[in-house]
């Protein structure tokens, strides 16, 4: 019998460690890369998946699906233009109300807000965020639409006189165009605000200073040295709130009216696209119905993608910028 | 010299008016908080969470199943999104600028901002079109997925803000990569990481659309994965919409516990994070 020398077998111990490790080393980064992996095929499984269950639809019916509006479930006819356009007129309602807010009170945070009031200030504003889409329809429901009815349509449409333009004509009925673009005004606010606030906060002090040096008001400072420097940003940043309220359903579904109409006055009642799928789908009665759906919610699901990425691109700009 | 002063009254005025956007902008989440607790504290009870509803017309009766519901859907979909979220996390943190983390971080960032009701139907159609019914199971499946690219991108931000000098002297001393990054670096991170955790959490605690069409809402005690589920949101949903004034006052009241839920929840991560960095401050 020979003995193994000692030195021989430590040595050999260290290489089964460092085998070892490497090993597991490789085995944590093909674990973590598996995880990361999971979101690309998320994103192509969600995309296969109803593209292809709209396939029938937009084969039988073609581009008829967002040119006509005419919503016949019996009839075979499946034309989804009031949603389509009940989807972007709601959210651009959303949008004139909330981007002036949003940025008013991102340049209030960054610029004039005592310290003290900062933090408060920003966390009630992101909180709008955390409250459940659910319980803004409640909310609007119940308290919004009987205050338009009863108070802001008539003074809208008697009072200021508006009623002789196009957009504020008709019985005030309370669910509406106007009262969903209300609610996703409050549901875009804090993405808008939140996104503004930082890019705001990304201007440099020289930018600032320099203005102020120059003899610039406050506000001449921030409308020509701080706000050209964000913008893009805070386009990002309306952009983001745009792609919430495209796809925003139950607060559209409760408040809206849920009728497929194209009216141009915004007391009338309307539909969306995301409010449609959420009506009709788990009653859809045939394949072509269901399909139908799909193609709505495939529409829905480029027109958010689409937005998003532009939106995600101009943030990406500006903090890369601020980088160098 | 007049000009200048009418440039100060205008950058006077336009400041006000941004004092007046903060003011307007803080106006709804208060309205909200208020009328929440004014028209739902009334219906609270003890009953609200014990019982079951009772049928349409019958006064009294609670949320018992859609609170239990809620809280099966919240694990199923933790159980899901967390530990990808992480993974992914952590997998963009240390190959910062490879193809996939490059492409990875840019879909995480899309797909938070896809429309719930479109991972509705995606998890529809994958989990209860070929099983042929509805299921707890596909509502979890929903909200987990709508979990992982937030969870992944918070997870993110926290490790990066961990010093690489912490990593380097973990290397230094012989610790494989991957006990590094277990022990020293998501050590360190680990605050964020719950909070960011329990931000997920409070995001999809309270999310309706995607379970419309998968855990569809049930009026009976059911705490099987593989049958419908009762939900608050869908529950609160079903009521607010139909005709009887006392189901509206329950609907309230499930609202007001819903939003306490998600509160606290957004609180404690608040929290959490603070009682971290200011550790680390002082």
């Amino acid at each position: 019998m020979t003995t193994l020398p000692v030195n021989w077998l430590e040595k050999d111990r260290r290489k089964l460690r460092v085998d070892a490790s490497a090993f597991s080393d490789k085995f944590y980064e093909g674990l973590t890369a598996a995880c990361a992996l999971v979101i690309p095929g998320l994103v192509i499984a969600i995309a296969l998946a109803i593209f292809v269950a709209a396939w029938p639809a937009f084969s039988k019916l073609g581009f008829s699906i967002i040119t006509t509006s005419d919503w016949d479930v019996a009839g075979g006819h499946f034309g989804a233009a009031p949603a389509l356009f009940g989807t972007l007129v709601s959210s651009a309602v959303a949008l004139i109300i909330a981007t002036p807010l949003a940025i008013g009170i991102a340049i209030f945070l960054s610029e004039f807000s005592p310290l003290w009031l900062r933090q408060p200030i920003g966390f009630l504003v992101d909180l709008l965020a955390a409250i459940p889409s659910v319980v803004y329809g409640l909310w609007g429901i119940f308290v919004l639409i009987p205050l338009l009815r009863t108070s802001v349509m008539p003074f809208l449409r008697d009072t200021l006189h508006l009623g002789s333009t196009p957009f504020f004509t008709g019985p005030a009925y309370g669910p509406s165009m106007l009262a969903a673009g209300i609610i996703l005004a409050i549901m875009a606010l804090p993405y808008i605000s939140s996104v503004s606030r930082e890019v705001l906060m990304a201007v440099p002090r020289s930018q600032r200073e320099a203005a102020l040096a120059l003899g610039a008001t406050r506000w001449e400072m921030i409308r020509d040295a701080v706000i050209p420097y964000a913008k893009s940003g805070i386009i990002g940043g309306i952009m983001l709130g745009l792609g919430r309220a495209l796809g925003e359903t139950m607060a559209v579904t409760m408040v809206i009216g849920n009728r497929a109409e194209i009216s141009a006055s915004l007391f009338a009642p309307g539909y969306t696209m995301a409010s449609l799928i959420a009506n009709e789908f788990s009653e859809a009665t045939n394949d072509l119905h269901l399909s139908a759906l799909m193609a709505v919610g495939a529409i829905l699901f480029v027109i958010t993608l689409i937005i998003n990425a532009i939106a995600r691109w101009l943030v990406w700009r500006v903090s890369k910028g601020q980088a160098v | 010299m007049k000009n200048a002063r009418r440039r100060h009254l205008v950058s006077g005025a336009m400041i006000g008016l941004t004092y007046i956007c903060a003011v307007l902008a803080t106006l709804p989440l208060l309205l909200i908080l208020w009328h929440l607790i004014v028209k739902g504290a009334s219906s609270i009870s003890l009953a609200f969470f014990t019982h079951m509803p009772r049928p349409i017309g019958e006064p009294g009766g609670g949320m018992a199943n859609a609170i239990v519901g809620t809280l099966i859907l919240i694990g199923i979909a933790s159980a899901i999104g967390l530990p990808i979220g992480i993974g992914a996390g952590l997998h963009l943190a240390e190959k910062k600028t490879t193809p996939l983390a490059q492409t990875t971080r840019f879909l995480a960032d899309v797909l938070n901002g896809l429309p719930s009701i479109v991972m509705g139907i995606f998890a529809w159609e994958i989990l209860v079109r070929p099983i042929g019914h509805f299921s707890a199971l596909a509502g979890g499946v929903a909200l987990g997925a709508m979990m992982i690219p937030l969870v992944t991108r918070t997870t993110e931000e926290m490790l990066l803000v961990v010093p690489t000098s912490l990593r380097e002297a973990a290397l230094a001393l012989g610790y494989p990569k991957w006990r590094t990054s277990i022990s020293v670096v998501l050590r360190t991170a680990l605050a964020g990481i719950v909070t960011g955790a329990l931000v997920a959490i409070a995001r999809i605690a309270g999310e309706t659309a995607p379970l419309l069409f998968t855990a569809l809402g049930n009026q009976f005690w059911s705490t099987s994965i593989g049958q419908p589920i009762a939900a608050l949101p869908l529950q609160i949903f079903a009521y607010a919409t139909n005709a009887y004034e006392e189901l509206h006052r329950l609907a309230w009241a499930g609202a007001l516990v819903l939003i306490s839920i998600v509160l606290v929840i957004s609180l404690a991560a608040r929290l959490v994070t603070r009682s971290r960095f200011g550790a680390a401050v002082d």
